[in-house]
Order: structure tokens, then C-alpha cells, then sequence
């Protein structure tokens, strides 16, 4: 099981599984002895809501749009960074957080290194999986790495020149 | 001038500490290449043909003399003892060791100078016309908007890993745009709506590179308290749909050339409807905190120095030309803008020694209320000049060679550092410049030509702007030989162009004799009121052909 980071740098263990999109032609299959993670469009079609132990995920090129007004039925959604240079998960975490008002865990996934957490966390991830040879010991001090920031994102929706202002 | 307060300096402060664990990560091998490149590509430093480079942040081209100073002191301290003015107002330096960047950037931290998204997949520096706040025909003072960009686009969370890199431009003159905006990525030009509203048009993918392109209009009118919200939806349309397959594709042109301009623009309004009266949207307070920062210096009333200029001019030749070329008019009566040259033939453009830096904070601070500006062009600016003080200036610049009365000739050539310290490069680019100085010495000659932009590049990047010279020179490769095509009749002026390519390219020593050739054709065929520009859109490329191919 990897790591699981919190925004304070806690670190946990859980076994929420990562299933891949089945290939063409094939059945999604879950396992019946650990909550999944499954591709959002395919939670979307099945009939999973109130199951707690069913998330879905999205990969970088896909629309979080699809799951408006749903957000809330989710347990946990995560975003998978394909490689760390990739920012469109960036953008799908403000939406889900900030347009879809999704509340529930956001998790980073994938290529998850210790010098993105912060800008993650500003987008309203609250949970990361770094990849595997990454050490989680220094992600506390990697997610403080700024104490302040010029402008909104999902974390202070104030723009310092408000702040500055009042 | 901005100025810091106590978060810009804080934030700042974790910025460099943030980046020397990163360089000790790096150092330690705990960090791969490959994810260090990104991080310190942000911090401006990218490994180039003979050592590590840093490139340094001058915000929309504004110096303070003590910023200038503390530059040269870094020159000294960290490298050979001088610097490379760029194309988009940043400065490099070309040999600093990757262990020391961490302190370089500590240093430049302490007068309010850094080097972040100078370089790398982010949006960059926001440039402007370096003759912002003190010319007579601009709609407003852009530097606060330029600010406002600066601080909204710094550690943005969500637009640190764009596609390609991002640049924005903001010009404010009616009448000119040396801020080049149409052939960047985000290009706003100050406007007034018919009910006097202060706002921005909107250019979006305009830029060079291998597939050149003057930027669409995407919006006529962008109320000015909506600029951040709606370059927030650029960016974030441009960073969802933006191509990351191929790096030659991936900067914003090619996605608005793909979904048409109307189809772009669609796609900004429809996310822009979300989000633009969210707290991002200025305000009144915001935009005045930061426009108090822009005040006028503390100038004097003065009558226009007229008589006392007249007869200086009539008795210095040499001076009546460096006033005709290099002083523009002011806003204010008895006031002048003058511009240093740092192109002398035989010395890369764009180069500067510690001791030059030095001398020109000395001069700012004696004739321009301690500021200074650097231009795309190359060159450095004193805003602020008494005009009964020019021939002081004058006499006091002629001997260090930046009274070299060219500006805007022939001569005054925009060229990329090239073959000689640049990795990307096909050819070198600094040799054909002198060359070219070279054939043109006659200073006459070239007043007489009147202003020609010649351009040159060392290779597709295009950081020379080749595309938008008048006269533009590419460096090729050619199974391994440097060569040079030749294009005409680009532009970056309000009345933005590309260049069409001449023909077939040249061997570095053909260069002069074929720009003598162009030039010969316009003395030939010009009218008297024409420039080189305009007697090239009335007869077109083929005169020019024949001559140059005869
Ligand atoms: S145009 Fe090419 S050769 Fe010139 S500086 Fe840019 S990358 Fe280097």
C-alpha cells in the first residue's frame, strides 16, 4: 500500500485501489475485498452511488464536467498526473472543487513529486500518493513551502490585493 | 517604481530557499535531471553550450540605479564581469555555477530583483513599451497592469506546467507598439470605449517560432477590472486543450489556428462566465494601491529648452544627430527621453560589462531620478532627462560608446546571442551583425536610409525576431554548413507582419551584399515621403528577388 499524505503532512495507509480502464471489449471487474478507485465516466454509467467503498478517478486529458451536479455522491475522486510536467490535473481539481463544489477527498495520483505538493494543495488536493521513490518524510515541509501567495485558488479565495486593500 | 512590501519580500525570501534545497537535491542526486529541469528552468537557469545560464527578471524592463549596480556586483562575484540584455527585457548572465545560483538569487532578492518564470512551461515576464508613463500619446500608464500581471502570474498554482511557455505584452501608445504585442502569446493594447472606459483589446497567439503568427483579435473591449479573470480563462482553456504531444506545437497559436479564433474565443467567454466576478475581478483600491507606486518623479516646471537646444545643434553636427535619433519627446515641457546604445560594431548587442552597468547607474541617478529602462531593442533608456542637461548627457556618453546615433537605422540590429553561446543555434548570429555594422558605416548613408528594423536569429526560435524585421535573418543548417535565409517585409508595429521568405539562403560572406542589394532596390524605387517598409508594400517582394538573384 503507498503512503497517503495529508495537506499537514500526515501520513496514513489505506486500500483504496487504482483500477485501470479495462481495454476494449473487456468488463470493468472490482475486487469485493477493497474500496476502488474506477475511471469517473465508467462510475458514471454504472450504478455505484451510496457505495462508499466506490470512487472514481480521472486522467489527465479527461472532463471533469461530466460529473456535474454528481460530485457529492463520491466518497473519494483522485487525478492522475500521467508525468509530473503534465498540469491539465491542475485545472480539473479547481474545477471539481471550485465550479462543481465537490467536497469530499481529493486525491493526487500518478506522478506525484514532492516540488508539485504545493501548487497541488493550492488547487484543492487533499490527499497525495507520491511515487513510490519519493520520500513522504519531507512533504510537510515541501507543502509549506510558501506561508503566503498573490493570488486565489481553491485553498484562500482572496487575492492578496484584497487582502492588502482591507 | 513598484516596491516591495513585507509578503512580496517574504515570498521572495521562501523562493530562494525553496530553490537551494532544490539545487542541493539536485546536487545530492536525489532529484533526477529530469525533474530538476523544470524547477530550475523557473528559477532562470538553463544549461547552455558552455555553462550553466541564469536569466534574470527586469519586471516590463524598469531598473532602480541600486538594482543596476547590484547587478554588475553579481557579474563580479558570481561570473566573467558582464551581461547580456535580451530581446524581452531580461538579463543574462552566461557562465554562473549551478551551486552558487542559490546565492546569486539571494543577492538580487535584497534589492527586490529575481529570476523567477524567466525561463521554462509558465507564463513569463510581462513586457511593455519602455517608454511607458512618460510619453504624450498613451491611453494610460501600463506598468500597474503590468504589475498586477506580475503578481497574479507568480507561483500561479495552476499554470506552473503549461504546454510551452507563455508570454504577455501590454502596450498603451496609440499610435506605436514597441512592445511588439501582436506576436505574443497574450498581447493587450490599452484602449478607451466610446463611453471613455479604460480597457484592453485582446490579442491571443500571435508569436515566432517555427510557425510565425500575428495574433487574432479574441476580444475588441476587456473592461480593465476584468484583466486578470479573463487572462485566467485563457490560461486555463490554453493549459486544458493545449497540444502536449509535440513540443512544436504546443504553444497557444496552434490551438487557437486549430479551433479558429471565434472558436477560441467562445471557449475563453464560456469559462470566463464562471469565474469573472469571482474575487480575482480588480478593484478600484487594488488598481490605485498599485498605479501610487507609478507616480511621476519629482519633475520641475519647466519651459522647453528650444533656443539653448537650437544652438547647441547648430553648433554640433554630432550632437544635432544623436538628438534626431536617440532623444524622444517627453510628456512634460523641458523634459526628454533619451536612449543609450549598447551596439557598437565588434561587441555582441546587447552586451554590457559591470563597469558599463556602473557608469549607467551613475548617469541615471545624476540626469533621470535614478531609473532606468531597457528595451527590446537592446538598448537602455534614461526617461527622464532635463533637456538642458542632454548635452551634459551627451558629452558625458560619447566616450563610453552609447551615444552611437543609430537608433532605429539600419545598424541598430536586433540579434540573438547564435552559434557562439547558444546551444539550439544552426549558425552563429553576432558575426553577420557585424558584418552587416561593418558595410554600413557611413552614418549618413544610413540617416538617409531612414529606419530599417533588421533582425537575425541564430535559428527557428527566433529569439533574434527575424520574422518581424523589416529585413529578418535566419541562421539554417545546411548539411551541416551554416546558412542564412532572408526575408522582407516584416513588421512589429501596430501594423504587425511576417516576413516573406526571399529565396534560397546564403553563405554567411554573401549576407552584406545581398542586404546592400535589397537596400539598393528601395533607394532606387522609393518615393520621398516612403520608408524602407512602405516602398516594400507598394512594389512587393520581386523587384527585390530579381536584384538579390540577378
Ligand atoms: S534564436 Fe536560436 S540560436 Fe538564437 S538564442 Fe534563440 S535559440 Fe539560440
Amino acid at each position: 500500500m503507498p503512503d497517503v499524505i495529508n495537506t499537514h503532512g500526515e501520513i496514513r495507509q489505506d486500500q483504496w485501489q487504482v483500477i485501470e480502464r479495462p481495454v476494449e471489449g473487456e468488463v470493468l471487474t472490482l475486487p469485493d475485498d477493497q474500496p476502488v478507485l474506477i475511471p469517473a465516466d465508467l462510475w458514471l454509467a454504472g450504478d455505484y452511488a451510496g457505495n462508499d467503498r466506490i470512487g472514481a478517478w480521472f486522467d489527465s486529458h479527461e472532463e471533469p464536467e461530466i460529473l456535474a451536479g454528481r460530485v457529492n455522491e463520491l466518497p473519494v475522486i483522485a487525478v492522475n498526473f500521467p508525468k509530473f510536467v503534465d498540469g491539465r490535473g491542475y485545472s480539473i481539481a479547481r474545477i471539481l472543487r471550485e465550479r462543481l463544489g465537490y467536497r469530499g477527498e481529493l486525491r493526487a495520483i500518478g506522478d506525484v513529486l514532492l516540488d508539485q505538493l504545493h501548487y497541488m494543495k493550492r488547487c484543492g488536493f487533499d490527499a497525495f500518493t507520491l511515487r513510490a521513490d519519493k520520500d513522504s518524510g519531507k512533504a510537510l515541509q515541501c507543502l509549506n513551502v510558501f506561508s503566503n501567495s498573490y493570488q486565489a485558488a481553491t485553498d484562500n479565495d482572496l487575492p492578496l490585493f484584497r487582502r492588502r486593500a482591507s | 517604481m513598484y516596491v516591495y512590501d513585507e509578503h512580496d519580500r517574504q515570498m521572495a525570501a521562501e523562493r530562494v530557499a525553496q530553490f537551494r534545497d532544490q539545487t542541493d537535491r539536485a546536487l545530492s542526486g536525489e532529484l533526477a535531471e529530469e525533474e530538476f529541469l523544470p524547477l530550475r528552468l523557473q528559477n532562470g537557469l538553463y544549461i547552455q553550450r558552455h555553462a550553466p545560464m541564469l536569466r534574470i527578471c527586469i519586471p516590463y524592463g524598469m531598473l532602480r540605479s541600486a538594482q543596476l549596480r547590484r547587478l554588475a556586483k553579481v557579474t563580479r562575484d558570481y561570473d566573467k564581469g558582464y551581461a547580456h540584455f535580451t530581446t524581452r527585457q531580461n538579463v543574462q548572465l552566461n557562465w554562473p555555477a549551478l551551486e552558487n545560483v542559490p546565492d546569486i538569487l539571494a543577492d538580487l532578492a535584497e534589492v527586490e530583483m529575481h529570476a523567477n518564470q524567466t525561463s521554462g512551461n509558465c507564463i513569463r515576464n510581462t513586457t511593455t513599451d519602455q517608454f511607458a508613463g512618460v510619453q504624450a500619446d498613451e491611453i494610460a500608464d501600463p506598468r500597474p497592469y503590468c504589475e498586477l500581471i506580475r503578481q497574479w502570474s507568480t507561483f500561479h498554482p495552476e499554470f506552473a506546467f503549461l504546454p510551452r511557455k507563455f508570454k504577455v505584452a501590454v502596450n498603451a501608445s496609440e499610435h506605436t507598439d514597441r512592445a511588439a504585442i501582436q506576436v505574443h502569446d497574450i498581447g493587450l493594447q490599452m484602449v478607451r470605449n466610446e463611453a471613455g472606459e479604460l480597457g484592453f483589446r485582446v490579442h491571443v497567439g500571435g508569436g515566432l517560432g517555427r510557425t510565425p503568427m500575428v495574433g487574432p483579435v479574441i476580444r475588441d473591449f476587456l473592461p480593465e477590472f476584468d484583466l486578470l479573470t479573463y487572462m485566467e480563462a485563457v490560461l486555463r482553456v490554453y493549459n486544458r486543450y493545449g497540444r502536449r504531444d509535440n513540443k512544436f506545437k504546443a504553444r497557444i497559436k496552434i490551438l487557437v489556428k486549430a479551433l479558429t479564433p471565434e472558436g477560441f474565443a467562445e471557449k475563453v467567454e464560456a469559462e470566463w462566465e464562471h469565474i469573472k466576478d469571482s474575487p480575482t475581478r480588480l478593484t478600484h483600491e487594488a488598481v490605485e494601491h498599485i498605479r501610487g507606486f507609478f507616480t511621476e518623479p519629482d519633475y520641475q516646471s519647466l519651459d522647453n529648452a528650444t533656443d539653448l537646444l537650437a544652438k547647441q545643434r547648430f553648433e554640433n553636427r554630432e550632437f544635432d544627430q544623436w538628438l534626431s535619433h536617440n532623444v524622444d519627446i517627453h510628456k512634460k515641457p523641458g523634459y526628454a527621453i533619451a536612449s543609450l546604445t549598447l551596439k557598437k560594431t565588434g561587441i555582441p548587442p546587447g552586451d554590457v560589462t559591470a563597469d558599463q552597468m556602473e557608469t549607467i547607474a551613475d548617469l541615471a541617478d545624476q540626469y533621470s531620478f535614478g531609473e532606468v529602462r531597457v528595451t527590446h531593442q537592446q538598448n537602455v533608456v534614461l526617461a527622464d532627462v532635463r533637456q538642458d542637461q542632454l548635452f551634459d548627457l551627451w558629452q558625458a556618453i560619447t566616450p563610453l560608446g552609447f551615444a552611437t546615433a543609430n537608433l532605429h537605422t539600419l545598424n541598430d540590429i536586433i540579434c540573438c546571442p547564435g552559434g557562439d553561446y547558444c546551444n539550439l543555434a544552426n549558425a552563429k548570429s553576432i558575426p553577420v551583425a557585424e558584418a552587416i555594422q561593418r558595410r554600413f558605416d557611413d552614418m549618413d548613408y544610413l540617416y538617409d536610409l531612414g529606419d530599417i528594423d533588421l533582425n537575425i536569429s541564430g535559428c527557428m526560435n527566433a529569439c533574434g525576431h527575424h520574422h518581424v524585421g523589416n529585413i529578418g535573418v535566419l541562421g539554417v543548417d545546411k548539411k551541416g554548413d551554416e546558412f542564412y535565409q532572408i526575408s522582407l517585409g516584416g513588421s512589429s508595429h501596430h501594423d504587425a507582419e511576417i516576413g516573406k521568405i526571399l529565396g534560397p539562403s546564403f553563405a554567411r560572406e554573401q549576407v552584406p551584399d545581398v542586404v546592400s542589394n535589397i537596400v539598393d532596390v528601395y533607394v532606387e524605387q522609393r518615393t520621398a515621403e516612403e520608408n524602407f517598409l512602405d516602398t516594400y508594400r507598394r512594389i512587393g517582394i520581386k523587384p527585390f528577388k530579381e536584384r538579390v538573384y540577378a
